[in-house]
């Protein structure tokens, strides 16, 4: 049970830069008003972001493409994008996906 | 008539609605902070490690990101730089949330603000319909709730991860995927820009396949979010 000195300069690190943008538009926003080109841009970072990590975790599962027949996590996906669609519950759509993966475990 | 009306007024505001309208998302937030505490504890860190974490870090995606890269031996700036951007989204979210909290100081609305996430976020905007402002002490009740839940989840996946061998047999690495699934699913059917949005999407896919190839996994995230984003804000102007 110990804290290395390497990991918390990172987990430090990391509450930090996320710790900046949680609370200074709450904080600072009914004085300080950012252009209207930022806040639109902003407004696609959610978007962006998220499609390139989930772009990211199906496509290259092991950091490079894998091939279409190989790649589990693309089939495990489609369940849970179908879940996601239809129900709109971010519960049921780990938990289908997480269903859908252990299944293709067991038959492949 | 007046009397009643302001008890139920007041006990709408409270800490203890604010913990209960937290409940939907309990199981949500157990079942993917009990991954992540496997995760991390399968990426290397210990137990204090992943309870410092989860209470410093506080975010879902981020810490299933900052364990594999941390596994992967990747450079502390790397670590950071991904995660400053993987949750950059919460920038908006303040943003969208401040007109509710004017009625605060700064220091007040710091201490609401450092434990925003996806979920809390959403559930206050869904209690702010029709209101001008959203009670401190309910904010509170729904933040801690949601706060306390993670940390115990965390902790629960850590102690349980020293005996699962094999988290992937049971498709528990297929959370992390699954959540970013449904959090851009639930993102874009929340917003009016449906074609909009699947362009950007599409092209942030497609930046981060060649990026990643090209450089790094961090670096392709970080590119393909810039990228597209400005995809996305030009589209917008030439339509």
């Amino acid at each position: 049970m110990e804290v290395r000195w390497s990991i918390f300069l990172i987990i430090f690190g990391m509450a930090l830069v996320t710790f900046i943008p949680r609370v200074l538009p709450i904080a600072v926003l009914s004085r300080v008003e950012l252009p209207e080109w930022a806040m639109r841009w902003l407004n696609y970072v959610p978007i962006a972001v998220m499609a390139a990590l989930v772009g990211q975790e199906l496509l290259l599962p092991n950091g490079k493409l894998a091939p279409l027949s190989q790649n589990l996590e693309l089939f495990a996906a489609l369940p849970a994008f179908i879940v996601a669609i239809f129900t709109r519950s971010l519960l049921g759509t780990v938990v289908v996906g997480i269903i859908a993966m252990m299944a293709l475990r067991m038959v492949f | 008539m007046n009397i009643s009306n302001n008890v139920l007024l007041r006990e709408e505001s409270s800490f203890l609605a604010g913990a209960r309208d937290c409940l939907p998302t309990v199981l949500g937030y157990l079942s993917i902070g009990f991954a992540a505490g496997v995760v991390e504890k399968t990426a290397g860190l210990s137990v204090v490690e992943i309870g410092l974490m989860s209470l410093l870090l506080y975010a879902g995606s981020g810490q299933f990101i900052a364990a594999a890269m941390i596994a992967a031996g990747s450079p502390a700036f790397a670590i950071i730089f991904t995660i400053f951007f993987v949750n950059l989204r919460h920038l908006l979210m303040s943003a969208a949330i401040s007109p509710y909290f004017r009625h605060l100081t700064p220091s007040k609305n710091i201490l609401i603000g450092s434990l925003l996430t996806d979920e809390t976020f959403g559930v206050a905007m869904n209690a702010a319909a029709g209101k001008s402002m959203i009670s401190e002490k309910w904010m509170h009740g729904l933040n801690l709730t949601a706060y306390l839940n993670w940390f115990v989840a965390n902790i629960a996946g850590a102690y349980f991860g020293a005996w699962i061998a094999d988290p992937e047999k049971f498709g528990l690495d297929f959370a992390l995927p699954g959540m970013f699934i449904g959090l851009l699913v639930l993102q874009m059917a929340a917003r009016k820009k449906m074609i909009r949005d699947i362009i950007v999407a599409l092209s942030a896919v497609a930046i981060v396949v060649v990026v990643s190839l090209l450089t790094s996994g961090s670096v392709g995230v970080i590119v393909a979010t810039v990228a597209a984003s400005t995809i996305g804000m030009a589209v917008e102007k030439w339509k």
